[in-house]
């Protein structure tokens, strides 16, 4: 790999972002993306573990029988899930309350499997390390955004210190209830894709077809 | 000194084998189990203790908020010494001293079918069953009489089982407050139960008329019996409002804590 270690740990952020690029993990961006904290307790959740589970699969990767590595490789993965669901709620318990199943459900993201498979089975620790660590920060980056407008024009706040008054509270603020159901997320990860690739058209992939047209006689 | 050398020869002739053998793939994955089980077990049993605490300390504050006595400068544990635990045989409404008060979570928790009873008629949703004994609380006036009780309640709402506490006067009619510790209710909508707004509106309801009969109503209109056995319901809540409505006038009714309530309002308790 001629990636420098800067390049894999950036370009995850945009340029090869897991969920607009890659269009890995989303059912989690859907589910915890209500409110920001929650968000950000998740994103650090999925980089930890994206992370260390790339560096221990990278380590046993020449060890691996091809027949049982995807069972190997969710082995560590849900022991890891686990470790931060026990730490979690040991040390953060009113955002384990709210996060619940979500962070066990770190185990079927994709975004996990898909840097093990692809890049830690077959490049060396370190690599792979700081490559689980930027995609999960890409993930998390995506997160915090769509997590920053559904908790802003959904609930009126930020980081649950509120922004706009509510009316439900008295305030002006009317709030828009469908930000906080899980279908506005796909909105919003819909434009943000449609918006990066605006920018950077190289992510437009090309068409697997080309409608034919056929000249008049 | 041959002996590590041959367990060590064991070890090596494994990883030296071709990674598709069949012991090889027997080895890794029975070596990596092992492993993956120790450190998730270590983990767990070393969190236990922090994790109860937590849990402990979250109910604990719940009882305190819903009866209006908390304090966020005083330690939970500490405010939570005024608080008189009782366990409740819910079908004679007596107090019973069959159980440990500081295990009695614990028995609840693991669905210990000596406590658990069967339901043919489950309007809370709460599965078929429910516990024939609860613990609940009591809170003194500085004389001894009764202030407060505070009653665990818990039913299905849209999603998920909300569970929650009520706090009562001393005449086991009067609501003085209702809260929820834990629910996964939409955020925005269901999950309104929490606004302290909608919370402010059980104050000083009234949950039976002069007759006796259970009146408490949570709904879209005032009930014909009156404002003060209404709470307005949740807008866009109709389900979880339909829940809340349920689970309250299931546990204050017959099959819940209607005999204890009894026995309260007659000054038995």
């Amino acid at each position: 790999m001629a990636q420098t270690r800067k390049s894999q740990l950036v370009d995850p952020l945009i340029d090869n972002n897991p969920i607009t690029l890659q269009v890995l993990g989303i059912c989690s961006a859907l589910a915890v993306t209500s409110s920001l904290s929650v968000a950000f307790v998740m994103a650090i959740a999925v980089t930890l573990v994206t992370g260390f589970s790339s560096l221990f699969i990278s380590m046993l990767r020449n060890q691996i029988p091809s027949s049982i590595r995807i069972i190997v490789q969710m082995v560590i993965i849900a022991s890891l899930v686990i470790l931060v669901d026990q730490v979690l709620k040991a040390y953060a318990y009113e955002i384990s309350k709210t996060l619940s199943v979500f962070v066990g459900l770190i185990i079927t993201n994709c975004i996990v499997m898909g840097r093990a498979e692809a890049f830690a089975m077959s490049n060396p620790p370190v690599a792979s390390f700081i490559d689980g660590v930027g995609n999960g920060l890409g993930y998390g980056l995506i997160l915090m955004l769509v997590g920053f407008i559904r908790e802003l024009f959904g609930a009126g706040s930020l980081f649950g210190i509120t922004i706009f008054e509510t009316v439900n509270n008295g305030g002006w603020y009317v709030p828009n209830g469908m930000l906080l159901l899980p279908p506005s997320a796909f909105f919003i990860i819909g434009l943000l894709i449609w918006a990066i690739r605006s920018w950077k058209p190289m992510q437009v992939e090309e068409r697997e077809f080309k409608i034919q047209t056929v000249e008049a006689h | 000194m041959p002996d590590a050398n041959e367990k060590k020869g064991l070890i090596r002739r494994f990883l030296d084998m071709p990674n598709d053998s069949v012991p090889k793939t027997v080895f890794v994955a029975v070596t990596l189990c092992l492993v993956a089980s120790m450190v998730v077990s270590a983990a767990a049993v070393s969190l236990r203790p922090v994790q109860q605490a937590n849990a402990l300390r979250d109910k604990q504050s719940n009882v305190l908020q819903v009866a209006g006595v908390y304090d966020p400068n005083v330690s939970v544990a500490e405010a939570f010494e005024a608080m008189e635990p009782h366990v409740v045989d819910l079908s004679t409404g007596e107090s019973t001293d069959q159980f440990e008060i500081d295990t009695f979570d614990e028995l609840a928790a693991t669905g210990d079918p000596a406590i658990i009873r069967a339901l043919d008629e489950d309007p809370a949703g709460l599965g078929g069953s429910m516990q024939a004994y609860r613990m609940v609380y009591i809170l003194r006036t500085e004389d001894g009489g009764i202030d407060k009780v505070i009653l665990p309640i818990e039913g299905y709402g849209l999603w998920s089982t909300l569970y929650g506490f009520i706090a009562l006067e001393e005449n086991g009619n009067d609501i003085f407050g209702l809260q929820f510790y834990q629910h996964g209710e939409t955020p925005g909508l269901g999950a309104e139960v929490d606004n302290p707004r909608w919370k402010a509106l059980w104050n000083g309801k009234k949950l039976r008329d002069d007759d006796g009969d259970l009146q408490i109503t949570v709904a879209k209109a005032p009930p014909p019996a009156g404002q003060e056995f209404y709470i307005d319901a949740l807008a866009g809540a109709t389900l979880t409002s339909r829940g809340v409505h349920n689970l309250v006038r299931f546990w204050m009714g017959e099959q819940g804590y209607g005999p204890f309530l009894e026995r309260l309002k007659a000054g038995d308790i």
